[in-house]
């Protein structure tokens, strides 16, 4: 049984997911998905305590031996990643019945379980897979289902974001495609590790160079790296709440993780980072991200709109991690995957809980909510220390290691504008802290209750994970630095 | 044709249609105003991609990957006779050892020497039209829904519409942009926005 656990991770959510269709029924979908998720949730811990003790898994699907077969294959980073997306997608079902019931018509629930369940599989799907051509697949599971959760937003905008999502998304994942068969022309195999085998590296043909461009740009449309972000403030902001809560927190991290498989697994950093200057060009990108998008965030009337852009800065110090290309640089990158998914599932969530309350995730509208509903505000306070990156919160963490790695590197200017832009965190923070504490509450605040117990508690829970990974870092940043040094230690 | 180059340009023409039609779906999907016309875009971008996988599978004087049955029933047949005593040998080595050791030893068998096109593409591309017709069902569908909230596809009459509905969140690129060259003039109070984000 335990060693058929990485298929059952893919198979439990992907057979759940028609049977929610067939059950017809919205309790029952509710239970079934609840139920699945968790359980995926407890299949990704196992497998993270297995790879601790024994080492790297691989499963061949179907008793095929690679590389003619496709292989799964569970290591620490895969592991890593799969536990907090599946602890996210988890969680948020826990707190999503109430905020579903208000912001989705109630004939579409057993369908938006089942298209929620499909997102997690095709997450999971590009995590626990080795073979490339599989990451495709999966990858395009979790985007179609997403612009379909995506468009079941309120206003009528939705459809309209999801399409221009549809449209970009589908690009990118089309570039992707043409890397892959670029790949498979020079190799003639589709295994991630026989790729890395087998591809020529320096001076080798240009097809390589076209390749590995073309995967890089589809992974940056799917990462949302800053000037390829367009799709997602919109996307974001037009979904309802619990889909921006599951998106937001997991769908753009997996995208980085396939994205440092393909630069540290399959091409080795030497072609990246030596050969071509692509850790220039991201550190630029991701430094010019972090400005411009937390600037942008800090202008923004709609609450969704300004996390949205926070995200886009957020991805900016991931990227800027993994470009470092040092074991504690890309150990802050694969750990500020982790910490900002909780950080930002736990604020989205926050705003969910106003929107149900309030009615609207516009600023203007949540002026004093911090009287009438103050669990929920002083939950946006937590959640936006954390995000800022103070002291023994989450953010401090990974901001700390990259920091740090970025002396190691000797390069204080990066340091010191990752610093400088933390500020600007604060004010787009503070913004909303101000509004929601220190303004006269408008009629329609007074006479809003605060949220449930049943969205608050699963809300709480996250928050609370911020202050947790923030002080005890046993699984979260050791887990990431294993990581990190099983990726550069499996290199050359 | 007494130019290698052009010879050369010439032989890899299938590869020429491929970026062709690339180029033609791209340009359509960003020059597009109209909704379908972008999914039509869209669709003839990622079919290039199935004819650049279908044409790089494609071994020339290579027939279908399928063993004509005279030839399969000749070689079971030797098989049985020589196979028996290798098996047992074969049955630890990997599979791909055991499938080039087959082939070495029976390159003498009858049909040993035709030539097969790689199938693995082609199988692959099975798939990925499967995610291009989700793709295209999906798009179409939205489509169906814009319609019906703006009564129109037109993409600037539907940012048109938006804008005269006075969304106040309708901050599209310009607008934040705008705001964004704002605090580079200097009237915003965080001085360090505006010198770093210069960089």
């Amino acid at each position: 049984m335990t060693e058929h656990l990485p298929i059952l991770l893919i198979v439990l959510p992907l057979v759940a997911a028609p049977l929610c269709v067939i059950l017809h029924q919205r309790t029952a979908a509710y239970t079934l998905a609840l139920l699945v998720s968790w359980i995926t949730f407890g299949i990704s811990i196992a497998l993270v305590a297995q790879v601790n003790q024994t080492g790297v898994i691989r499963y061949n699907l179907g008793g095929w031996a690679p590389p003619y077969g496709i292989e799964y294959l569970v290591d620490s980073l895969s592991s890593f990643v799969m536990m907090f997306v599946s602890g996210i997608g988890a969680i948020v079902l826990v707190y999503a019945p109430k905020s579903v019931d208000d912001e989705i018509a109630r004939s579409k629930h057993y369908l938006f379980y089942a298209t929620y369940l499909l997102c997690l599989t095709g997450l999971m799907g590009m995590c626990v897979t080795g073979d490339l051509f599989n990451v495709f697949v999966f990858l395009e599971i979790s985007s179609l289902s997403s612009y379909a959760l995506i468009s079941l937003g309120q206003t009528r905008r939705a459809p309209l974001a999801a399409f221009q999502y549809l449209i970009i998304g589908s690009i990118g994942a089309t570039f992707i495609l043409i890397g892959i068969g670029l790949l498979y022309q020079m190799t003639g195999t589709l295994n991630m590790a026989d790729i890395a085998a087998r591809v020529p590296q320096e001076n080798g043909p240009r097809t390589v160079l076209v390749a590995f461009s073309f995967l890089v740009i589809g992974l940056c449309v799917k990462m949302a790296v800053f000037p390829l972000h367009t799709w997602l403030p919109n996307a974001y902001t037009y979904a309802p709440s619990v889909v921006t809560c599951f998106i937001a927190a997991t769908a753009t991290k997996v995208s980085v993780y396939a994205f440092i498989r393909v630069i540290f697994g399959i091409i080795t950093p030497g072609f990246a980072f030596d050969y071509l200057p692509l850790d220039t060009e991201l550190t630029i990108l991701a430094l010019v991200g972090i400005f411009v998008a937390s600037t942008a965030a800090i202008y923004q009337a709609n609450v969704k709109r300004l996390l949205a852009y926070s995200s886009v800065a957020q991805i900016g110090y991931m990227i800027l991690g993994i470009s470092m290309s040092t074991p504690g640089g890309l150990t802050a990158g694969i750990v500020h995957m982790f910490n900002h998914a909780l950080i930002k599932g736990g604020l989205f969530m926050i705003v969910g809980c106003f929107a149900l309350r309030l009615g609207s995730v516009k600023l203007d509208d949540w002026k004093g909510a911090g009287k009438t509903m103050p669990w929920t505000s002083l939950g946006w306070a937590i959640g936006g220390l954390a995000l800022i990156g103070v002291p023994v919160t989450a953010g401090f963490i990974s901001k700390w290691l990259l920091l740090t790695a970025a002396m190691e590197k000797g390069m204080w200017p990066v340091a010191v504008l990752m610093l400088l832009s933390s500020l600007l965190a604060v004010v787009y923070v503070w913004r909303v802290v101000e509004t929601l504490y220190f303004s006269e509450p408008t009629a329609k605040v007074l006479k809003a209750k605060e949220a449930p117990l049943g969205m608050l508690i699963p809300t709480y829970v996250v928050l609370a994970g911020t202050f947790v990974f923030g002080v005890w870092t046993t699984y979260s940043a050791d887990l990431a630095a294993a990581a990190a040094a099983g990726l550069l230690g499996a290199t050359p | 044709m007494n130019s290698p180059a052009l010879e050369q340009a010439a032989g890899l023409y299938n590869y020429w249609i491929v970026i062709v039609l690339m180029m033609t779906g791209f340009y359509i999907v960003l020059a597009r105003r109209n909704l379908i016309k972008a999914v039509i875009g869209l669709n003839i971008f990622q079919t290039s991609v199935f004819l650049l996988y279908v044409t790089m599978g494609k071994v020339r004087g290579g027939t279908a990957p399928i063993i004509p049955p005279e030839v399969a029933e000749a070689q079971a047949k030797a098989m049985h006779e020589t196979g028996h005593s290798e098996h047992g040998t074969h049955a630890l080595g990997t599979v791909s050892e055991e499938i080039v050791g087959a082939h070495a030893a029976h390159a003498d068998l009858p049909g040993a020497d035709i030539i097969y096109s790689n199938p693995l593409p082609s199988v692959l591309m099975l798939t990925a039209i499967v995610v291009g017709i989700a793709t295209t069902a999906l798009a179409l569908a939205l489509v169906v829904r814009i319609r019906e909230d703006y009564g129109t596809i037109e993409e600037d009459r539907i940012l048109e519409i938006d804008r005269a509905d006075g969304l106040p969140d309708d901050d599209d690129e310009d607008q934040w942009i705008d705001a964004d060259t704002h605090s580079l003039a200097g009237s915003s109070p965080d001085t360090p926005t505006d010198s770093e984000s210069v960089n």
